[in-house]
């Protein structure tokens, strides 16, 4: 079982954000190659949410800069990540939690829908046959993530590892050629995180896309990425394959403490 | 009939090409597949399966859930002469291997990822397995294990083999013959290994099409395809049935929308075992608990009504002119809307099997205007022994013998069947066919019974099971392990029961509650439980289920053969009983035998008068990994009531 990793396609160089005294980010290196599954870990605090949130655009770092698929940004601007190809799943959630699975997997086409409001909303003429198609695209995605059951079911109804999985299922809506994951298994249990490992590495298989993901369990971690980036107070303190980290004494120090 | 399923489907295919013949809920959507399109689909395939190697009397497992393209595989392989064998799909590794080396078997076609790994896992075992085919390629990209081929890349190659040799196809389904083996079930066995019934073309559509003609079933019928195919019911009414009958098979979008995907076909010839039954009827009351005060009153009210006169207007009886129209506007008002939202607005005849349904249970449903009815048989009759007439439907006999079945009680009580559909051997083991199929074409059932006044059938227990108590105040009564189960289950918070007494001086039970009911019950009353060991050991829960055990003991205190029979201690699992761990066999019933050695030191317990009783028992999870529960389980005593003889 081998799969094709291409060329670098994210590249974030030197980045430091601060908040007011607070250093969150400090000079923080690394890339992420095409098709390959990225994980950044941590301790609490370390800096992983405030990365992610560098990359999509929602903070914007003081300093370094962010290169993807080749162009140079000084910082990311959220609407324009979109556009270019990057999706993201939140660690809160921030689905329509009145509005059915459907509708807000739908949410995730808006960037795709190009009729106007007024031909929508009448659903006449190109509106009713593009709103078919993106419909068709939903349903692969609901029948992709096993969700077929909840498909009319308002999502504050379904149980949090659902939820998690409608989240997943809006980001995939996007069609995004990168997929940032913040925390995507965080209080879930075992069944519930084993699926949604295998959802990601189905997700990374079948439609090749390349996937930066937060996590804390760190099982998961080694068992689905091809890399690994450490973070700590702020700073990166290994970055590598899985088995490299695991065995890098500032990793190991970071996580369980030294004796003083 | 003088007929085989592949001809079955050309005759179909040729007379009424564009009719639907299967329908699968695929993206939201129920799209259609003709007999036409079907007919080529099998063609491909079964051409794709020769170029693979499939020969001639050869088997062919197929594993995975009801999908038009593995009945289309079955439907290949019988037409070049091989025999599908279908596996339960959610059957564990372990359990594929008797099978596929029982009959050499060197082909499977799977559904899915799930089912690939499963056998690639056993592949060790299985040495003689050379060719995995799968219907979906979702995960297996990266696979590059020896003989794995899509099933697409495989209707490729016989697309290809037809077009060369248009002719083939056509010979090689005339080469059949009605009496050629068709299909083997394993049959989910309750000790040792399972054992292959043979069936042929003619004792499957024989059967078939007695059922059909008592039912009058025809080309218009809608059926559900969501039960396991590996079990031959799945089989005689989604494939046997369906062929004989040219109906639509619709099959679900998954395991998990077959309540949506019920409501949606609304299926007019429908099966399930009683558990499905109460399943629907249990969250209907729990919804009607939750609804406000009117609704509430207006379904008490015509439930009421419908229980007063429903089974006996479903019994063709004149019920009078008022109570007819009160049941009309409650038809309007409840039953109705009731229907509809089980999904059974459509349903001419549905029919439970598979074990005792429970009076309330199966009077409910005749009440509210479903023809519900229950039929008697097994894998080795290919199902239809008796079934009841539309106007004579009881819940507590399975019917009378269909045409071109008999029937007789052999003298230790055992039912005896002849008839068209009995097997025509077990798989390479002679011995046991002779043990089950007499000389002179007689097949054992192993199942005590007796028929009654009006000609129908009823069932007491297995005969193996049937016991006699030994010592105590009934000694040498007759004892029916599963009468009493049955009678303990029929209690919406009973889920499971297993009863003691064959050799003893008295009857004890285990007990596993319904976590459904009992937690709905136990919130109520603001009874707070952390989960369902917790629920199970709570004082209350022991007085409501000792409750039940005592109003059980009381109706069998007026049976004349069963008054000894009484349960006089009980005690509730900390687990609930599960197939994977081999508590219960794949069709959920209980293995008595397997469960009293794992628990052993709780039947001491019960039998030595100890109150409470520590035990560790290993589980299994769905995942293949183990793990252990242990808790000290309570023991309660019930009242007995002393035998009331009844005047006859």
């Amino acid at each position: 079982m081998t799969k094709k990793i291409g060329d670098v396609i994210l590249d974030v160089q030197n980045i430091s954000l601060a908040f007011g005294g607070v250093k969150a980010l400090q000079d923080v290196s690394f890339n992420v190659k095409e098709h390959e599954i990225r994980a950044i870990i941590g301790p609490n605090g370390a800096g992983k949410s405030s990365m992610l949130n560098c990359i999509n655009g929602v903070y914007q770092p003081q300093q370094g800069s962010i290169t993807y698929k080749g162009k140079t940004f000084k910082h990311m601007n959220s609407h324009q990540v979109a556009v270019m190809g990057v999706a993201r799943t939140f660690q809160n959630l921030a689905l329509f939690k009145g509005m059915s699975v459907l509708d807000n997997i739908m949410a995730g086409r808006n960037l795709k829908i190009k009729s106007n409001l007024l031909l929508q909303a009448l659903r006449i003429g190109p509106a009713e046959k593009e709103e078919i198609m993106h419909r068709e695209a939903v349903e692969k995605i609901i029948d992709f993530l096993e969700i077929q059951a909840y498909r009319k079911t308002p999502v504050g109804k379904l149980p949090y590892g659902l939820q998690k999985r409608v989240d997943l299922g809006r980001a995939l809506a996007m069609e995004p050629q990168v997929l940032l994951l913040d925390e995507p298994m965080a209080g879930m249990n075992v069944e519930e995180k084993q699926d949604m490992c295998r959802f990601v590495l189905d997700v990374n298989d079948e439609f090749g896309t390349t996937v930066v993901l937060i996590e804390h369990d760190m099982s998961v971690v080694m068992d689905i990425s091809d890399r690994v980036v450490v973070l700590d107070y702020g700073k990166k303190i290994s970055d590598g394959t899985p088995t490299e980290v695991r065995s890098d004494p500032d990793v190991i120090k970071a996580y369980l403490g030294t004796s003083h | 009939m003088q007929t085989t399923f592949p001809q079955l489907l050309i005759k179909h295919a040729a007379e009424r090409p564009d009719a639907p013949a299967m329908r699968e809920k695929e993206y939201g959507i129920w799209q259609a597949h003709s007999w036409a399109a079907l007919g080529t689909l099998v063609q491909h395939i079964a051409c794709g399966l020769h170029e693979a190697g499939l020969e001639r009397g050869e088997h062919i497992v197929v594993v995975g859930s009801n999908r038009p393209r593995l009945y289309a595989t079955m439907l290949a392989a019988q037409s070049l002469g091989a025999i599908p064998v279908p596996l339960y799909q959610d059957a564990v590794g372990a359990e594929c291997v008797f099978p596929i080396n029982n009959a050499d078997v060197r082909f499977a076609m799977v559904e899915d990822q799930e089912q690939v790994d499963k056998l690639l896992e056993i592949r060790t075992s299985c040495p003689t397995l050379e060719h995995l085919f799968f219907d979906q390629s979702r995960g297996l990209r990266n696979y590059s294990e020896p003989g794995l081929m899509a099933l697409d890349q495989l209707i490729e190659i016989g697309k290809n083999f037809a077009s060369t040799q248009p002719g083939w196809y056509a010979a090689e389904v005339a080469k059949a013959n009605p009496n050629d083996v068709a299909a083997m079930f394993f049959t989910s066995g309750t000790t040792g290994n399972p054992k292959g019934v043979v069936h042929t073309h003619r004792t499957l559509l024989d059967s078939a099409k007695a059922g059909a003609d008592f039912d009058k079933l025809t080309a218009n019928e809608d059926v559900l395809a969501y039960l396991p195919p590996a079990w031959i019911g799945q089989n005689i009414f989604s494939y046997a049935q369906w062929l004989t009958c040219g109906y639509v098979v619709n099959c679900p979008e998954s395991a998990s929308t077959v309540t949506i995907d019920l409501k949606e076909i609304g299926p007019t010839y429908y099966f399930a075992p009683p558990r499905v039954f109460e399943g629907l009827l249990t969250t209907v009351m729990i919804r009607m608990e939750d609804a406000g005060h009117i609704k509430r009153g207006i379904f008490k009210y015509f439930m009421a009504v419908a229980k007063r006169v429903g089974p006996a207007r479903m019994d063709g009886k004149s019920i009078g002119a008022l109570q007819t129209l009160l049941y009309a506007i409650g038809n309007l008002l409840v039953y109705g809307p009731l229907r509809n939202n089980l999904g059974f607005s459509r349903v001419r005849v549905a029919y439970t099997a598979g074990e005792a349904i429970g009076p309330d249970l199966f009077t409910f449903y005749r009440s509210i205007g479903i023809n519900m009815k229950q039929l008697y048989g097994s894998t080795e009759t290919a199902v239809f022994v008796c079934l009841q007439p539309d106007n004579e439907a009881r819940a507590d006999t399975v019917g009378v013998p269909i045409a071109g079945v008999q029937i007789k009680v052999a003298d230790n009580g055992e039912i005896m069947v002849k008839s068209k559909g009995l097997l025509k051997e077990y798989y390479k083991n002679p011995t046991a066919t002779a043990e089950v199929l007499t000389a002179d074409g007689w097949y054992r059932t192993s199942d005590a019974g007796f028929i009654d006044a009006s000609g129908h059938l009823k069932i007491i227990d297995r005969v193996k099971d049937v016991g006699r108590i030994k010592g105590g105040v009934n000694d040498g009564a007759m004892f029916a392990p599963k009468y009493v189960e049955n009678k303990l289950k029929f209690f919406p918070y009973i889920k499971e029961v297993v009863a003691y007494g064959d050799g003893r001086d008295r009857v004890c039970v285990f007990i596993n509650i319904d976590f459904d009911a009992v937690g709905n019950w136990a919130e109520r009353r603001n009874l707070p439980y952390a989960g369902y060991a917790d629920l199970a050991q709570k004082p209350e829960v022991y007085q409501l289920i000792k409750e039940c055990v005592e109003k059980v003991n009381a109706e069998l205190s007026v049976d004349a053969l069963l008054a000894g029979s009484q349960v006089t201690r009980f005690l509730i699992l900390h687990k609930e009983l599960d197939a994977d761990d081999g508590e219960l066999t794949r069709t959920n019933k209980v293995r008595r035998g397997f469960i009293g050695d794992k628990y052993q030191p709780l039947i001491d317990a019960l039998y030595n008068g100890k109150a409470e009783q520590f035990i560790e028992t290993v589980v299994k999870f769905e995942d293949g990994r183990s793990g252990s529960v242990s808790a000290t389980l309570k023991i309660g005593d019930c009242k007995t009531f002393a035998a009331v003889k009844v005047a006859a």
